[in-house]
Order: structure tokens, then C-alpha cells, then sequence
């Protein structure tokens, strides 16, 4: 895909997301993928938050809100009933937050996929419940405050590896990308939409008032996500993961955990061993 | 009146019922099992595995995932069913307030079974009594037969562009679901004429886009809910309408909301719903060839709750006993809780002895019901409230 084949035409605009928000870019990427051909399933997170209060329509293709736990299973109905009616050919979109997809949706993930039916499931992770006011998830990396784990702790625990997880259910495809790589997402949304099955795709997107750096800072915090390693952009395909781009460039985390106001609390000792396994997971 | 072509055969309800899926043409079946719902699901998937039924099987990991999808199933424009029982009912608990709020034509069947704690897989009316307040229109069956006709029926009321609201059709553990009774089962033709295909007043439709299920503030949300409770309301009418155009075209007459048995000149009348409703007809019969002017009301539409005649007919009577196979803990039975609201103002308001009863598939035999109407031919009008548990 070329910077000059992207669709001009919007179909998500004015929303209320906050500015230099990267979950809104990420929707209107994909939609600019899918085109008009397509459908989506939004859970209580961010973009419907900002998307869906009547009578505010962003959504210039069709557009269902759907209960936290209930995005993978209402794509999978949704396209169970557009096969009973000859249109397999209408793109299912679930476009989730990280809570939503690795916490109280990941049953109806996990079974959705097990079922077959064909639909994209796109979990866009900004790494706590953000709309509801900055509380961890299951996707809040060791190391950050929320909320819920406000100062002087922190996050104990890793994030879960969506995609060994979702890979472990042999889905047909799945990728890992970040809206700082727009070309990258969108060739995965390409790939995973003519798959004729159920697809998962991980977007990592950097929020500026959850993490603490400013809103013009968004794609900057991105790339450093990427090239410090601690993000990676992949694909599960055919039993296998390929990595799909390899920073030009290579940062110490330290960069990478310094520009946001949720890890400034870490002492150079945790931030050592934060870059000791990052490097461990590069070998 | 048979229709022609119908064919009659000793099943369970739940068979009765996955023949009603059957014939209502529905596309996508979503379920999750559990006792005593899963024959019905194991039936259907049968159906469709042997080329019987033109449907798919979508294979769901639980009964929240069941529900969602059968919603799916209609938002994409096409004709869902599930079915489920107790713990699945209320595990769909959030779902099912989604569903009716964001006006979704749904037809579920419920096995009515206790809930736990303590755990039980026998039958009372509990699970279905907690989802009131949901939005479900909720019917209660008696026989295989009326599970039947009613599901077919549900089709039409939920779709109706009056209503357009999910209908759960109850039937009663065991004492339906797993006990053989003659079934007429009506020919696919008749029922296609009684029911057509689905007409969805809004889809996913990507040549006509709109936001479905959206969210709304104050006035918005507000005029909504106004909106559905009218809808709730109008359900009553096209209950009744329903049913009579199914009288005439199967020859089968189910008499609206309520069924009311031989209660002209009684002076004590009980209230109930579901199977045990077949006990109390005999009863019924019995006390009046004693000279007991005793009656009986099946109370078959339980949400839209048929206030004026229940008005009607309890306020020419001197008692109600009510059988509540549930209660709300800390008060007393729901039908006895609402049917006294619906009397509210009545000048000289009957008595009211609720009894409750049934629970985990305990018996109510012939003995506790007369029980319960000499207890309250002998109440005197205004009386105290009286609540009694009956099965110990």
C-alpha cells in the first residue's frame, strides 16, 4: 500500500475524542480501508463515547453500540446472519479497547473465534479503561499508574500477550501494529479482510491523557513504543509470527518511559531492569 | 379443527418447542446448554444436521454470547432463536435489558428452573420472575401444545411494527420440558401463511447506513423509554390479536392474557401460571361439584401485566388465593405483589393469600391447591396480608 492509494473519503469525523486521540485516527484508518462495505460493533469504550450520544452520528457507515462483554459475540451473529442472507461479502468490524478485548470481552473473543465466522476484531489498546477515568486493565504495562493503581504503586504484573493468546485459538490471521505505522495497519486490516474467517488485529494507541505527554506528541510516542522495543509490530499467519517492520533505529526505553507522566515515578533501577527485559525479549 | 396436513405425535414440550423453531423458519440458532433447556437445542441441531431444517448452528461459548449473537443475527436482518433455562437466564441478565431497550424482535424460550443458591436444576418460576423488569414480554405455558402455538405466536408479536420487543415464551421444568403429551404439530404451509418472513424496521445496511443502539441523554433517553413502554403496552392488543387470528387459522383459542376457568359467581378464585395450572382446573372442578364456588386464573401473559382484567375479575370475588412459584425475598410472590397493585382503589378489595409453593420441583398436589381455596373461601374481604410457604 502507497501513501497515494489511501482512500480521501472520511467516514468517521467529528467526534468528541480528545485531541492528538490515536483510537480515533485508528478508526478512521480502518474505515478508509474497508470502505462502505462495512459494519461496526462498538463496545462501551472511548470511540463510543465520543461517538455514539444521539444525535451525533461520526459513524458515516452502519454502526451498532453493544455491552462491554458483547463485541466478539455480536460480530459473530452478525455475520452468521449475513450469510443466511447472501451478504458474506459486508466487512464485521469490532473495534474494542484493551479492557474490553483482553479483560471482560476476552470469553466472547475466545469463543467467537472458536465459532469460524468471519469478522475483524480490532482491539485498539490504550492500556487502562481510559474513558471511564484511567483504571489498569488487563493490558496496562508492569510499571504504569492509573487510577486504580495510583502512586507510589504501580502496575505489578506484565500485559497478557493478546496474540499468543488468540493465536493459541489457530485463528486463521492476527497482527500486532501501532497508528504510528498507518501503512502497516492498514495493509494488515487489507489482509485480514479477505480472509474468509475470523481475524484479530492489535493496534497500540498512545493516549495523551492517560498517559500523561502532550497531544501533539502522539505519533512521536508511537514510534518510540516501537523502536524502544517495547511494541512490536507482527503477523500470525498459517501457524507462524513474522515480524512485519524493524525500527530503523533502535532507543533505550528510558526515552520511551520518560515522556510520559505515568512512569515518571520509576527509580533508574526499575527502569534498568525494564530495558534488561525488553533486551532479553529481542534475543 | 386439525389443519389438514398437520401431523399429531407423543413429544416432550421442548421437542414441541424445537419443532416450533423449525416451522417458524428461523435462520441462526445460538444456545448454550444446560437442564432442562438442552434438549430443545440438541433437537434442533439435530434438525439441521439431518437436512430437515434450513438454519446454522452458531456455536456460542455462553448464554451472554447467545443472546448477543441472536441480536447480531437481527441486526444483520435475519430471524434468530435461543433458548436457555435458571443460571443461563441470568447470566443473559444484562443482555436481555439490552435487548428489549434497543427494541430487538427476539423470541427465547425458558425453561423455568430454581436458581441457586441453593443450587437445584428442578423446576420453579424464580429465573424468569427476576427477568421482570427487563422489558421481555413474558408468557407462561402450560402444555407442549401451548409452548407450541406460542412460540409461532411470539414470532409475530415481537415482529409486529407495534411492538417490535422481545418475547420470552416460558414453560415449566420437567413438568413440560421432559414429559410426553399428544402435540399437534401444524404443517409448514399453514405456518407460513400465519407467519411471514421477517420485516426488519432497520438493519446494518450498508446502502442505507444508520447508527442503531445508539446512546441518549435526558430527553432523548427519557422519550425512548416512554416509547417502549407504550410499545409494552400495546403488546397487550396484538397479544390478543395474535392469538385469535392463530384460533382461527389452527383452531387452537388461547383466550388472551388471562385464561379464566368457571370464575362466574365464585367467591374464591386462585391465580397461577404455567403447568400447574392443569392441576388446578380439576381442582376447580371438583370443589364446585362439592358446591364450592370456587375458580381459576391462568394468568398467561405475565409482562404486559393485564391489569384491567385481572381488576375485573378479582374485584367480583371475595378471595384470591395466588400461587407464586418464585418470591421476591424480603416481601412476598411477584404475582401476588402485582396483582394487589392492580387492584389498588378498588372499594371492597378482595382478600389476598399468597402462597408460595412449587419450588425446585416440588409437587403441588390436588390437596394443597384445595388447601389454599378453602383458606381463602373462608378469608373475609380486607384481611390481613397472608403469606404462606406451602411445600414443607
Amino acid at each position: 500500500m502507497k501513501l497515494k492509494d489511501i482512500e480521501k473519503e472520511e467516514f468517521y469525523r467529528a467526534s468528541y475524542g480528545c485531541a492528538g486521540c490515536a483510537a480515533v485516527l485508528a478508526v478512521r484508518l480502518t474505515i478508509k480501508v474497508l470502505g462502505k462495505n462495512s459494519v461496526y460493533v462498538v463496545p462501551a469504550n472511548c470511540i463510543s463515547t465520543v461517538s455514539c450520544y444521539y444525535p451525533q452520528a461520526p459513524f458515516f457507515v452502519p454502526f451498532t453500540v453493544m455491552a462491554f462483554a458483547a463485541t466478539a459475540s455480536a460480530c459473530s451473529g452478525i455475520s452468521a446472519g449475513f450469510k443466511r442472507r447472501g451478504r458474506e461479502d459486508i466487512h464485521v468490524v469490532g473495534f474494542s479497547g484493551d479492557g474490553g478485548t483482553a479483560d471482560i470481552g476476552i470469553q466472547a473473543l475466545s469463543g467467537a473465534i472458536d465459532c469460524g465466522n468471519k469478522f475483524i476484531y480490532i482491539c485498539y489498546d490504550n492500556e487502562a479503561y481510559m474513558n471511564t477515568g484511567i483504571q489498569r486493565s488487563g493490558l496496562t504495562p508492569y510499571g504504569a499508574t492509573t487510577t486504580t493503581t495510583p502512586s507510589p504503586c504501580f502496575e505489578n504484573r506484565p500485559k497478557k500477550d493478546m496474540l499468543r493468546i488468540v493465536a493459541a485459538h489457530d485463528i486463521p490471521y492476527a497482527a500486532t501494529a501501532c497508528s504510528s505505522y498507518p501503512l502497516d495497519y492498514m495493509e494488515k486490516v487489507k489482509k485480514a479482510s479477505q480472509v474468509n474467517g475470523p481475524t484479530y488485529i492489535h493496534i497500540l494507541t498512545p493516549c495523551p491523557t492517560g498517559w500523561g505527554f502532550p497531544p501533539d506528541e502522539t505519533i512521536e510516542i508511537g514510534r518510540m513504543a516501537v523502536e524502544s522495543g517495547v511494541w512490536k509490530l507482527t503477523e500470525f499467519e498459517n501457524g507462524e509470527f513474522r515480524t512485519t517492520y524493524t525500527p530503523k533505529r533502535s532507543r533505550p526505553v528510558s526515552e520511551y518511559l520518560a515522556a510520559q507522566a505515568r512512569f515518571r515515578h520509576l527509580s533508574p533501577e526499575q527502569v534498568a531492569a525494564i530495558q534488561k527485559e525488553i533486551d532479553a525479549a529481542r534475543d | 379443527m386439525a389443519t389438514e396436513m398437520s401431523t399429531r405425535k407423543f413429544i416432550t414440550a421442548n421437542e414441541a418447542v424445537a419443532q416450533a423453531a423449525k416451522l417458524a423458519r428461523v435462520d441462526v440458532v445460538a444456545a448454550y446448554p444446560i437442564t432442562p433447556q438442552t434438549s430443545i437445542v440438541e433437537k434442533i441441531a439435530k434438525y439441521i444436521a439431518d437436512g430437515e431444517m434450513d438454519a446454522d448452528y452458531l456455536k456460542v461459548e455462553s448464554e451472554h454470547s447467545a443472546l448477543t449473537a441472536c441480536m447480531g443475527v437481527r441486526m444483520a436482518g435475519a430471524r434468530a432463536f435461543t433458548s436457555t433455562s435458571s443460571q443461563g437466564l441470568e447470566y443473559m441478565h444484562e443482555m436481555l435489558a439490552y435487548a428489549a431497550g434497543g427494541r430487538y424482535p427476539l423470541v427465547l424460550v425458558n425453561v423455568c428452573r430454581s436458581v441457586a443458591l441453593p443450587w437445584s436444576i428442578w423446576g420453579d418460576q424464580q429465573d424468569a420472575i427476576q427477568q421482570r423488569d427487563t422489558g421481555w414480554i413474558q408468557i407462561f405455558t402450560e402444555t407442549g401444545q401451548e409452548a407450541l402455538d406460542m412460540v409461532l405466536q411470539a414470532y409475530r408479536i415481537a415482529e409486529d411494527h407495534r411492538v417490535l420487543l422481545p418475547v420470552m415464551v416460558c414453560l415449566d421444568s420437567f413438568i413440560q420440558s421432559h414429559t410426553e403429551e399428544l402435540v399437534e404439530i401444524p404443517d409448514q404451509a399453514t405456518v407460513d401463511s400465519f407467519l411471514p418472513r421477517y420485516d426488519p424496521v432497520v438493519t446494518l445496511d450498508v446502502d442505507n447506513p444508520y447508527s442503531i443502539s445508539v446512546g441518549g441523554f435526558g430527553k432523548h433517553y427519557a422519550h425512548w423509554r416512554e416509547e417502549q413502554q407504550e410499545a409494552a403496552e400495546k403488546a397487550a392488543g396484538v397479544i390478543v390479536e395474535v392469538g385469535d387470528e392463530f384460533g382461527r387459522i389452527f383452531g387452537r383459542h388461547y383466550r388472551g392474557l388471562i385464561e379464566e376457568y368457571r370464575c362466574d359467581g365464585a367467591e374464591a378464585v386462585l391465580f397461577a401460571m404455567g403447568a400447574v395450572t392443569g392441576t388446578a382446573r380439576d381442582v376447580v372442578d371438583e370443589m364446585r361439584d362439592e358446591g364450592k364456588a370456587v375458580g381459576l386464573v391462568k394468568v398467561r401473559a405475565f409482562r404486559p401485566f393485564p391489569v384491567e382484567l385481572l381488576r375485573k375479575v378479582a374485584s367480583q370475588v371475595k378471595a384470591a388465593a395466588v400461587l407464586d412459584r418464585d418470591c421476591s425475598w424480603g416481601y412476598e410472590g411477584a404475582l401476588a405483589t402485582d396483582l394487589k397493585a392492580a387492584l389498588y382503589g378498588l372499594s371492597s378489595p378482595p382478600a389476598i393469600l399468597n402462597f408460595i409453593g412449587g419450588l425446585a420441583g416440588a409437587d403441588v398436589p390436588p390437596e394443597r391447591m384445595k388447601y389454599m381455596l378453602e383458606k381463602a373461601l373462608a378469608a373475609e374481604r380486607g384481611t390481613t396480608p397472608h403469606l404462606e410457604f406451602i411445600d414443607r
